[in-house]
């Protein structure tokens, strides 16, 4: 929900005002009461001072940090300057699972006093973005009705825990006589009234900068800009851009507005048409208004319900020039961009405050108390229309047949003239009571119900103008999402577009409406669920079964204490860092890694650790290596983008500063299949926790031990590092264990046979899968012997011997024994013609000489050409014999794929 | 009247023949699955066990079926998933995809082949056909969704399971082995392959998730058995309309796999191989052969499909050679014995050829050499003789090296069955040196 007009995107100059005020020798710092941010291409400047409350640069761009500053000073160079604040913190920067804990729903505006020592209070000065208002709220109270949308609302404190009553004295600061609002000054001084930021933002949205024309989007409205996570990283990356292009110039946000008259001009245009407008508008304002004086007063008029009835009567004497309203609002609104910020009038500065008395705070001119009236009331119109106008676009268009659909352009001006009509009428009943005709406006029909009316509804057809685009356009939106999808899309469409709102995070809310191709299948569900295991074995074999996952994971103490306390560690310290883990398959790398960040997730729900994210990708479940930015990025911030795209996201995300920044621990599973012949899939992996400010804990998991070393370029390995870790293959004793932990006292194995098999699997692989499978498998053969003798219906060694003879011994005997004569005979033959020649390789034809021999031998009949060709064939395809060359017929060349010895044997025995 | 009568009894004895003709085809071209698999028993309780515990229990399990071409992996696992469907419960329940590596020929075919047959694509339109990629992590999705008590246990059966292996990483086969072994929905994977080595050629991160179940089938047939078989394949069932026909026929049938000639006919087959694919092809030929006139199955058809299953592929091309073209097989196979085997050129066999018109031929012509030379290409052309190495093509034609691609064995046969062949040109064929 952006609408911090402080939020702008552009080059931003930093400057102490004053003298410091004092200097702390030892650490060699000066102390600076107030800085001012002037901003490139505009004449004001902004200050902001101690106590006061500011907007901190963060990596959600709608949502800024909130602080109070406390301290600014620099050290020794004079260069860097630093902030000490105090946080705040949005609902959305509570973990999601905390949300509840608030037990009602927050306020748009609510924030909350942040207390949390382990949180870095010190930013980079030049991180601020400006100022905001905060206003604190007794607990009982309820929020305050009305005010600006800018102003945000403390209530409770939120010590990572737990939302606790806020005691106002650690509020104090700010109770005291406010910090100076940084109004504007210079030369150019012309301060407007300030409208309402979402009337700002909105008219804002008519100009068009480069940037957000490169961008290409339509995208309106917020509920749009929030739909399309994507694009608003795509704003950002621009917006990055731009900064180091230090690009001048208005930067306005990502939201264009097509319809907008004013789409293409350029600052200067602006200015000249403010200019213009301003001219007309002080005919009928007081023309000896300052203009500081005048924005102070409009944003003090705000929070006040007074002068509403006064601003009636002003209303409908202006209604001439009322089609034209929407250019004063733009114009006022961008004025306000260039610099302005909206604080509270009480100004200790005398700086500021030369120029301005008191008197002439009075002396508001009616219009502009007017309009930061009436703007406020559509915000609030529209940005409940915008909640709502997904869903109800999706169920029941036809309410909009006032607002036409194809063009954004007929439906305004079809509009413009039912708004006039209405807008007239409404005027009538303004004047005859204007409490009564505040819901005809309500054409929209679809937001009345949660339209809060305020007692006069000054519906200027600009206003209503304005909304019309924004309907349209949502409706268009919702459109788009409808022809794209099945009614069940719609469905979710509509669900997300509400989520956002509340949570307009990025980091946590799942923003991104799922469009089609995010719709997530599943295999329907089973019409009985499935049954429970019956008996011992049963049990036994579901508890043994490898996808059971174990109560715990024994026998890798060590290994998981390593990592433990290495992920703990740079969780900790907010740092990143790499991690190699080695070991053949089934040795349970996979399965510790889990467990750590199991642990470790249980410890950061009780906070003992901060909190961080998890992140699992693995090599063999992509196409590409590329895939694996995509995986990345996508459940990172649940954003789809093509893999050089989602390359760069990630490159701007892992390198961006961003105070109060979760860690990302990633683990990076069959690392080996992410090799691509430069490496930069790997490199990137390596590279980013390195970053100073990435916080980027990569673990990766292969299975060869001298991975880097046989694959990977030296920049890739030494990025690597040598934190590594090699998991040994399990002891029989490990596994044992393993099998006894997992069967946790059902009894229904021999202590022998369990001996036996985990002796005879660490011999063989040390692979536990195979071991679980071994015992799965005997514990079948106990079950269908168990019914013909009774046993002690335990699992014994009998059990197991035949399991593991089952998966163990060759079958190439047993096919020996059970081909037919044809083929043993052919089998001989083809020893006789490896004796003969001295080669472990002889042709067909050299065989089938050897093949009708033995055949006479026996006393059959011998076989022709073809019978023994398919004889061979035959033998070929179990892989007993290996054939080359089968187009070469006669001279087809033959192998054996069992040694001579094991042919022997079975032939023998037979 | 009697004529009348008779030719009533004609047609209906026709109908009969027909039927019963009908019912042995279909049970001889695998159009229907037997009753029971034979000599199967162990292998069907155990697969079927395995698979009942899937769609009962939802117990993710992995096996492979091996054995040779023609065992009847394709006709068990028919049989196993026709007795699991029976099953009330495991039939509302199991979702069935059929693979086969020889159909999908990449990753990418069956993961779209997949996600048809569970029918997922209606659930997003036709957007998931989009990259490979999408379509993986889309099918991932959906597996993981699920869980083990509460999803539809899904049977994936990969035939040719040896050419899966050979994709692109195995990306499918690890990741359907790897849902197998995690808490996802419940899935059987069920490979079907002839190759015994089947195992080395996963991958060994694949091979670890695999359950290392391996059902062999191995026929261990006697020939007995292998009688008995082939008695109850031609017998008409009991429930045959006319009682009459079929004991006729069954009867005749007894009698025919007691005669001599057939029981040696049959096995010479048995011990060519045991499966009973072979055995049907001949049986098939045989039955052809019944038709009205002769409504029984007599050791003479028998005979006559043998003749025609055992008959070498090459000694009917042998058959239709002109005496020059014989005669330079003949003079070939000369070289062949002379140098031990080593390949020859035009100009060596011309030069033999000549040799036995001058010293013994008495009724041959004398050709021409353009004229041996055609005879010579024909034979080049039916590939009784082929080039050493088709690389090197510089040489002039007479000096081409070749190999003749006929046994001796061969030779000498086709020249006893020879119709009217010269005496001179058999004298030389079996005399030792040309």
């Amino acid at each position: 929900m952006s609408r911090y007009i402080t939020r702008l995107r552009m080059r931003r100059t930093y400057k102490w005002n004053g003298r410091p005020v004092g200097e702390d020798r030892k650490l060699k710092r000066q102390y600076y009461e107030s800085m001012s941010i002037s901003v490139e291409g505009k004449t004001e400047d902004a200050t902001v001072s101690l106590g006061q409350y500011i907007l901190i640069e963060g990596d959600d761009d709608d949502n800024p940090f909130v602080a109070q500053l406390l301290k600014l000073y620099t050290d020794d160079s004079g260069k860097k300057k630093t902030a000490v604040l105090q946080w705040f913190v949005r609902m959305c920067e509570v973990p999601q699972n905390k949300r509840k804990l608030l037990g009602r729903d927050p306020h748009p505006q609510e924030i909350f006093f942040y207390q949390d020592r382990s949180c870095d209070n010190e930013v980079d000065g030049e991180t601020i973005l400006g100022a905001v208002q905060i206003e604190y709220v007794p607990v009982q109270d309820p929020f305050p009705v009305g005010k600006s949308r800018d102003i945000l609302f403390v209530k409770l404190l939120w010590d990572t825990k737990s939302f606790r009553a806020l005691d106002p004295e650690l509020m104090q600061p700010s109770q005291s006589p406010k910090s100076p609002p940084p109004s504007s000054r210079g030369p150019q001084t012309r301060a407007l009234p300030t409208p309402d930021p979402s009337v700002m933002k909105r008219a804002m949205s008519g100009i068009l900068t480069r940037g957000s024309m490169s961008t290409g989007k339509m995208s309106s409205s917020e509920a749009e800009s929030l739909h399309s996570a994507s694009k608003l990283s795509a704003a950002k990356a621009l917006s990055a851009k731009r900064r180091s292009q230090a690009v001048s110039g208005p930067q306005v946000r990502k939201k264009l507005d097509l319809c907008s008259p004013s789409k293409n001009m350029s600052r200067d245009d602006v200015l000249g048409e403010l200019l213009d407008e301003r001219s007309e508008k002080t005919l009928t304002s007081k023309l000896n208004t300052s203009p500081t004086g005048r924005i102070s007063i409009s944003i003090r008029l705000t929070p006040l319900n007074l002068n509403k009835e006064e601003c009636v009567s002003p209303l409908s004497s202006h209604s001439p020039d009322k089609p034209r309203m929407t250019a004063h609002d733009k114009d006022d609104a961008a004025s306000v961009f260039l610099g302005v910020q909206p604080i509270e009038d009480d100004d200790p500065e005398p700086l500021i405050n030369t120029g301005r008395t008191p008197r002439k705070r009075e002396a508001t001119p009616r219009r502009a108390g007017l309009r930061g009236l009436k703007a406020r009331t559509p915000s609030r119109r529209k940005d409940s229309a915008a909640l709502r106008e997904p869903a109800l676009a999706a169920l029941a268009e036809e309410e909009h047949e006032d607002s036409p659909i194809n063009t954004a352009a007929t439906s305004r001006s079809k509009r413009k003239s039912a708004q006039l009509v209405s807008s007239r009428i409404k005027k009538q009943l303004n004047l005859l009571g204007n409490k009564i005709g505040l819901q005809s406006d309500g054409e929209d029909g679809d937001d009345d119900d949660c339209f809060i009316p305020s007692k006069i509804d000054l519906q200027s057809s600009s206003d209503e103008e304005e909304e019309a685009k924004i309907d349209s356009e949502d409706e268009l939106i919702v459109k788009k999402h409808r022809g794209s999808g099945t009614s069940r899309s719609t469905e979710k469409t509509r669900v997300s577009a509400r989520t956002p709102r509340k949570t307009p995070s990025k980091k946590t809310a799942p923003a991104t409406p799922r469009t089609p191709r995010h719709a997530t299948p599943s295999i329907p569900s089973r019409t009985a669920p499935a049954r429970k295991p019956g008996n011992v074995l049963e049990e036994a074999r579901a508890r043994l079964h490898v996808s059971s996952v174990p109560e715990s994971l024994p026998c890798r103490e060590q290994e998981f204490q390593d990592i433990y306390n290495f992920v703990e560690s740079k969780v900790i310290d907010g740092t990143g860092g790499c991690m190699y883990i080695s070991g053949v398959p089934g040795t349970g790398k996979t399965a510790t890694v889990h467990e750590v960040i199991r642990s470790l997730q249980q410890s950061a729900e009780q906070d003992e650790i901060p909190h961080f994210r998890f992140i699992e990708i693995n090599g063999m479940k992509m196409t590409d290596p590329h895939q694996a930015y995509v995986q990345i990025l996508q459940k990172l911030t649940d954003q789809k983008a093509t893999p050089d795209h989602a390359a760069a996201l990630l490159e701007k995300r892992f390198s961006a500063p961003a105070p109060k920044k979760e860690t990302v621990v990633l683990l990076v599973d069959e690392l080996d299949l992410l090799w691509t012949r430069k490496q930069n899939v790997m490199y990137n992996l390596f590279d980013w926790p390195t970053r100073r400010n990435a916080r980027l804990v990569v673990l990766t998991i292969a299975n060869t031990m001298d991975l880097p070393e046989r694959i990977m370029i030296n920049r890739v390995a030494s990025r690597l590092g040598l934190t590594r870790m090699s998991f040994q293959p399990y002891t029989f004793k490990q596994l044992q264990q393993i099998i006894t932990s997992r069967l946790n006292r059902v009894k229904a194995f021999e202590e022998d046979a369990l001996q036996l098999v985990s002796r005879k699997v660490a011999a063989l692989s040390g692979d536990a899968r195979r071991c679980l499978d071994i015992c799965r498998r005997a514990t079948e053969i106990c079950e269908h012997s168990g019914s013909q003798k009774n046993s002690s219906g335990l699992v014994g060694m009998s059990h197991v011997m035949e399991a593991l003879d089952e998966m163990f011994s060759s079958s190439y005997i047993s096919a020996i024994r059970c081909a037919s004569v044809q083929e043993q005979l052919f089998l001989r033959a083809v020893i006789a013609e490896f004796r003969r020649l001295g080669l472990e390789e002889a042709t067909f034809q050299q065989v089938f000489v050897q093949h009708q021999a033995l055949c006479r031998v026996e006393g059959l009949q011998p076989a022709n050409v073809s019978e023994g060709l398919t004889v061979c064939q035959r033998l070929g395809s179990c892989r007993l014999l290996l054939l080359e060359g089968s187009r070469l017929d006669l001279f087809l060349r033959i192998r054996l794929n069992v040694s001579q010895d094991d042919v022997l044997y079975a032939l023998k025995a037979d | 009247v009697q004529d009348r009568c008779g030719c009533v009894l004609m047609m209906l004895c026709d109908g009969v023949c027909v039927q019963a003709q009908k019912l042995l085809r279909e049970r001889l071209c695998h159009q229907k699955l037997p009753d029971q698999p034979v000599g199967l028993d162990s292998q069907y309780k155990h697969l079927l066990e395995l698979l009942r515990r899937t769609a009962v229990h939802g117990e993710s399990n992995s096996v492979l079926i091996v054995g040779p071409r023609g065992s009847g992996k394709t006709m068990l696992l028919g049989c196993v998933l026709r007795e699991l469907m029976s099953l009330k419960e495991a039939q509302k329940n199991v979702l069935l995809v059929e693979l086969n590596g020889l159909l999908q020929t990449d990753d990418k075919i069956a993961l779209k082949e997949i996600t048809r047959q569970l029918h997922l694509e209606n659930v997003v339109g036709d957007k998931v056909f989009g990259s490979f990629a999408e379509n993986l992590a889309f099918l991932l999705e959906a597996l993981k969704k699920g869980d083990k008590s509460s999803s539809r246990p899904v049977l994936f059966v990969l035939d040719e399971f040896d050419l899966f292996a050979h994709h692109k990483n195995q990306t499918l086969l690890y990741n359907l082995l790897d849902v197998s072994q995690s808490a996802q929905t419940p899935v059987a994977v069920l490979g079907l392959t002839c190759r015994l080595d089947v195992l080395e050629l996963l991958e060994k991160r694949v091979k670890s998730r695999f359950s290392h179940r391996q059902i062999h089938l191995f026929s261990s047939l006697s020939f007995a058995q292998y009688l008995d078989v082939v008695r109850a394949q031609l017998s008409l069932p009991p429930d045959f309309p006319d009682p009459k026909f079929s004991d006729e026929w069954n009867h005749s049938v007894t009698k025919l796999c007691e005669d001599k000639t057939v029981e040696e006919i049959l096995r010479r087959n048995f011990n060519g191989s045991k499966d009973f694919r072979s055995l049907h092809s001949l049986l098939f030929l045989a039955v052809s052969r019944v038709s009205v006139s002769h409504s029984t199955l007599r050791e003479a058809d028998l005979i006559e499909a043998w003749r025609l299953i055992s008959v070498d592929s090459k000694a009917n091309v042998l058959h239709g050679l002109s005496i020059l073209e014989l005669c330079l097989i003949i003079a070939m196979k000369h070289l062949n014995d002379t140098y031990d085997g080593e390949p020859f050129n035009f100009q060596m066999v011309h030069n033999e050829f000549k040799k036995f018109i001058q010293r013994k031929s008495h009724s041959i012509h004398k050709f021409e050499k353009p004229v041996v030379m055609k005879a010579f290409e024909h034979l080049l052309q039916l590939e009784l003789v082929r080039p050493v190495d088709s690389g090197v093509c510089k040489v002039q034609r007479e000096y081409q090296l070749m190999r003749l691609m006929l046994e001796h064995g061969q030779v000498m046969e086709a020249l006893q069955r020879y119709p009217q062949c010269p005496t001179d040109v058999k004298q030389w064929a079996l005399s030792a040196f040309g």
